[in-house]
């Protein structure tokens, strides 16, 4: 059965808003990208890059120019369609994820009652779950298609480390979904108007975030492109525009959790005591979101990189009991 | 009374057991203090030199391209072609030809002066010794080292470019800096 998708708006209003929040949702990448760069710069005593236009800010565009223009080869050993498909299926999962970040509630523009947010699905998490579940078909593929030895390492890494760590993550959001009684995410920033999950759901919380680094691959969880073990792990083959693709869908993927967390357990776009008018609302959630963007950054310029049986015995010893325990102690007080 | 090692054993003081929640709640808290750690290195600022702007300044005894000089008062050099530099150079380097000098052509103080005095910059090792050598302290070592060039030819200084005033494009070092 189709899951209910919460319609409000008329089919052209639906076009603004999906044009609207992709062309402004997709710009954070670069920006990200180029905070990134930056902050890794300042973590370390260093500037980063400054040299391409004012303070360094075109530097993604030049990256981007840079790679987009190069020339496209594959290894004699790979599979054609499934190599050039990889990191369609990457990008295309990332991009999905993206649209169902609320950056706002209902309101009423040009007549007509519109959600800021790209859709409202009444599967939420769910939905996340599954394009999340998709998205490392696209790590798999690519690795495996390069039909090259550090590329399949990588993937069978990828495989392993998000299966693993998907679970602790579900897990850390059943207990959110258990207390708002709700699988829509923009239910589930109503129901933190009193209170904010985070504080509820304190372990629920770390259990996500922790997971979320493993789920995007991002230090101290890149075991999938440990470059200093797997030359770049997954994407080691690929160049371009299709490398281009993958470093995009990381990014984007970084994003759409930091927008998820947001949502979830910072109170999307509330803010306790302050009635926030809708016009404000998307730059509440961005604000949000770029806290938790920092913190990822942050954390990677801290952490060095887990060996790979402590990241496993990490994800199964630690993570998952903490996350059972959570979802079972929330049901047991919700149900009392 | 517990049992107590004899004089000549030394008691091995272990780290904790990694794992349990005590090992769990160490690597929290020892993941707390690295991000303490970073963030700190952002409240200090970058410690980058913004070199082609922003030029390292050189100690006074900084070993940089060679000058070759003039008596101030007469304006005669100070080498007399007595290619000791030459000889003290390990890089082999400095190329110098000699000549007499006559009283309608004077150019140096001494007998001889240096009819050619080459030195190829792209061998030179910066060592000094030409400036040891020299009797005459007509050679010493000067502060510039942005020597870069497209062509190894334009790497090869003539005495007419160890002698021109050298432009000072290297900062030197204050005192006690």
């Amino acid at each position: 059965m189709l899951a209910l998708v919460g319609y409000y708006e008329p089919w052209w209003m639906q076009i603004i808003k999906a044009i609207i929040v992709f062309a402004i949702g997709l710009q954070l990448v670069p920006l990200v990208l180029l905070a990134e760069r930056k902050l890794l710069g300042r973590f370390q005593n260093r500037y980063g890059p400054n040299r391409v236009g004012p303070f360094g800010a075109l530097q993604p565009l030049a990256d981007i120019i840079k790679l987009a223009t190069k020339e496209q080869f594959r290894p004699s050993s790979s599979v054609e369609a499934l190599f050039i498909a990889a990191p369609i299926i990457s990008i295309l999962t990332a991009v999905a994820a993206f649209g169902i970040i609320p950056f706002g509630d209902v309101h009423d523009i040009f007549g007509t009652k519109t959600g800021l947010y790209g859709l409202d699905v009444s599967i939420g998490p769910l939905y996340l779950f599954a394009f999340g579940a998709i998205a490392f078909y696209g790590i798999m593929l690519g690795g495996w298609a390069s039909g090259s030895k550090y590329s399949f390492l990588g993937a069978m890494r990828a495989a392993a480390q998000l299966i693993s760590y998907e679970v602790s993550q579900g897990l850390a959001l059943v207990g959110v979904v258990i207390s708002a009684q709700t699988l829509s995410l923009v239910g589930i920033v109503h129901a933190q108007e009193g209170m904010w999950y985070i504080l509820p759901q304190v372990v629920g919380f770390l259990v996500f975030l922790t997971a979320s680094f493993a789920e995007t691959n991002r230090a101290p969880f890149d075991l999938v492109e440990a470059d200093a073990e797997l030359v770049g792990g997954y994407n080691t083959e690929y160049g371009g525009a299709r490398f281009a693709s993958y470093y995009f869908a990381e990014y984007l993927n970084v994003i759409v959790v930091s927008g998820i967390a947001t949502t979830v357990f910072l109170g999307g776009w509330l803010i306790p005591g302050v009635a926030v008018p809708g016009w404000v609302q998307p730059f509440v959630v961005l604000g949000k979101m770029m806290l938790f963007v920092f913190f990822f950054i942050w954390v990677r310029a801290t952490l060095p990189r887990l060996r790979y049986d402590q990241l496993m015995s990490f994800g199964w010893k630690v993570l998952l009991p903490l996350a059972t325990l959570n979802v079972l102690v929330t049901a047991i007080i919700v149900s009392l | 009374m517990a049992y107590s090692l004899p004089e000549d054993q030394i008691e091995v003081v272990h780290a904790p057991e990694p794992g349990g929640a005590g090992g769990l709640y160490r690597a929290f808290g020892e993941t707390l203090r690295g991000l303490k750690t970073t963030f700190a290195r952002v409240a200090e600022g970058p410690l980058t030199m913004q070199y082609p702007e922003e030029k390292v300044p050189v100690y006074p005894r900084f070993r940089g391209r060679h000058k070759l000089h003039r008596f101030e008062d007469t304006g005669l050099e100070k080498c007399v072609g007595c290619s000791l530099c030459a000889a003290a150079c390990p890089a082999d380097c400095i190329r110098v030809v000699a000549a007499e000098n006559t009283p309608e052509h004077r150019v140096s103080a001494g007998e001889r002066y240096a009819a050619v005095y080459e030195i190829n910059l792209s061998r030179c090792i910066f060592c000094g010794y030409c400036e040891v050598a020299c009797p005459f302290d007509a050679i010493t070592m000067g502060h510039d080292y942005e020597m870069s060039d497209y062509h190894r030819s334009d790497l090869i200084f003539t005495k007419e470019m160890l002698l021109a005033e050298p432009i000072e494009r290297t900062p030197l070092r204050a005192e006690g800096e």
